[in-house]
């Protein structure tokens, strides 16, 4: 990997980069992008949290990319495995909006939850959360560069943010 | 997947004849399409996860629950503004609260139409919510639409169908998103054995 590679992270997803890449994901309505990055090794992975708690999950495969209490341990772990200190990783995260205002019920109260839930694993992994960018009830698009550990917000209502 | 069609073809064509009427011209609809999709590609159906649309949010409640989203784009909703209020839309992004009032009304119309020929059909119970409008980001938007499939798997399966008005391809699009528990019901409604 090297400077100007773009790595894709989809829906229910995640990666990590290194090397000055640059990982990306689109469209976060509800569902919430979390970064963790070693400032040192200048590492980095992101995932596209779209539930708060695999509990609620059924089927056979469980997709662990896709709920913030699944997401945030292997994201560390492939982190670690990629030589990664745990103590050195700070985390960034936007998302969780609330795109449609009129409803009751607590599907559509999701976005919420899942930036609730993400602290809370990030608080029980001592991983201090840094910047956010969360809630409203407009759509984001972020990437980080693992060349400098800048994490870009961009939204069709307020354009491009840095944090 | 045919018995699933028949209900995007009950539905929309219900709803194509409603925004005939609206409009004042003729309008048509593509056959509907009927698939299992991941959820990255269903934003692929209207231009990508970042693609910026139109589209009005509803749930559908009662006995076969489900979400459903009417989407248009930019031009075509300008046309159909044009067409209804007599005056041109603006030309970014921005849109007046009148202007929003009209397409949140129009969406709403279309999607009652839709539900009410379903629920006609099928014997069901079904009614909208009150309409929700955005313009954004087409995955965050259509994010909400998969909540209920997200805690089986990673796809969902859709209901598009697609409105032409004369030549023009895909004015709009109805999405519509059964919850997974409502297939059974539909199945049996409409008398499918299982």
């Amino acid at each position: 990997m090297t400077e100007g590679t773009l790595i894709k992270v989809g829906m229910a997803d995640l990666n990590t980069a290194e090397g000055g890449a640059v990982i990306k994901t689109t469209g976060l309505g509800s569902c919430v992008g979390l970064t963790l990055y070693d400032p040192v090794l200048r590492i980095g992975g992101m995932a596209h949290i779209m539930l708060p708690s695999s509990d609620i999950a059924r089927g056979d495969q469980l997709n662990v990319a896709k709920y913030a209490d699944t997401a945030l341990p292997e994201l560390l772990d492939r982190l670690k495995k990629m030589g990664a200190s745990p103590g050195r990783l700070v985390a960034k995260m936007a998302g969780g909006a609330q795109m449609f205002a009129f409803m009751g019920g607590d599907s559509m109260r999701i976005g919420p939850r899942n930036v609730e839930a993400t602290k809370q694993m990030l608080d029980r992994f001592s991983i201090s959360l840094i910047a956010e960018d969360t809630g409203g009830n407009y759509g984001r698009t972020v990437e980080l560069s693992t060349g400098t550990g800048i994490f870009t917000i961009r939204s069709v209502q307020f354009g491009v943010k840095e944090i | 997947m045919d018995v699933l069609r028949e209900v995007g073809n009950i539905g929309a064509g219900n709803a194509a004849t409603a925004l005939s009427t609206l409009l004042n011209k003729p309008v048509d609809m593509a056959v509907p399409t009927v698939s299992l999709l991941p959820f990255e590609a269903i934003a692929d159906r209207v231009g990508g996860s970042e693609a910026v649309v139109i589209a009005i949010f509803l749930r559908v409640e009662g006995d076969a629950p489900g979400n459903m989203f009417f989407i248009i784009n930019r031009e075509p909703a300008r046309r159909i503004l044009q067409g209804l209020l007599g005056f041109a839309a603006a030309e970014n992004d921005m849109y007046s609260e009148l202007e929003l009032s009209a397409l949140n009304e129009i969406g709403n119309i279309l999607a009652g139409s839709y539900l009410s020929s379903l629920a006609d059909f099928t014997g069901l119970n079904m009614s909208p919510t009150v309409p929700s409008l955005a313009v954004d980001m087409a995955g965050a938007i259509l994010s909400y639409g998969m909540l209920q499939f997200g805690t089986m798997g990673d796809d969902a399966l859709l209901i598009d169908t697609t409105f032409l008005e004369g030549q023009q391809e895909a004015d709009g699009q109805f999405f519509l998103i059964p919850d997974p528990e409502s297939f059974d019901r539909l199945f049996r409604a409409l008398g499918v054995p299982l």
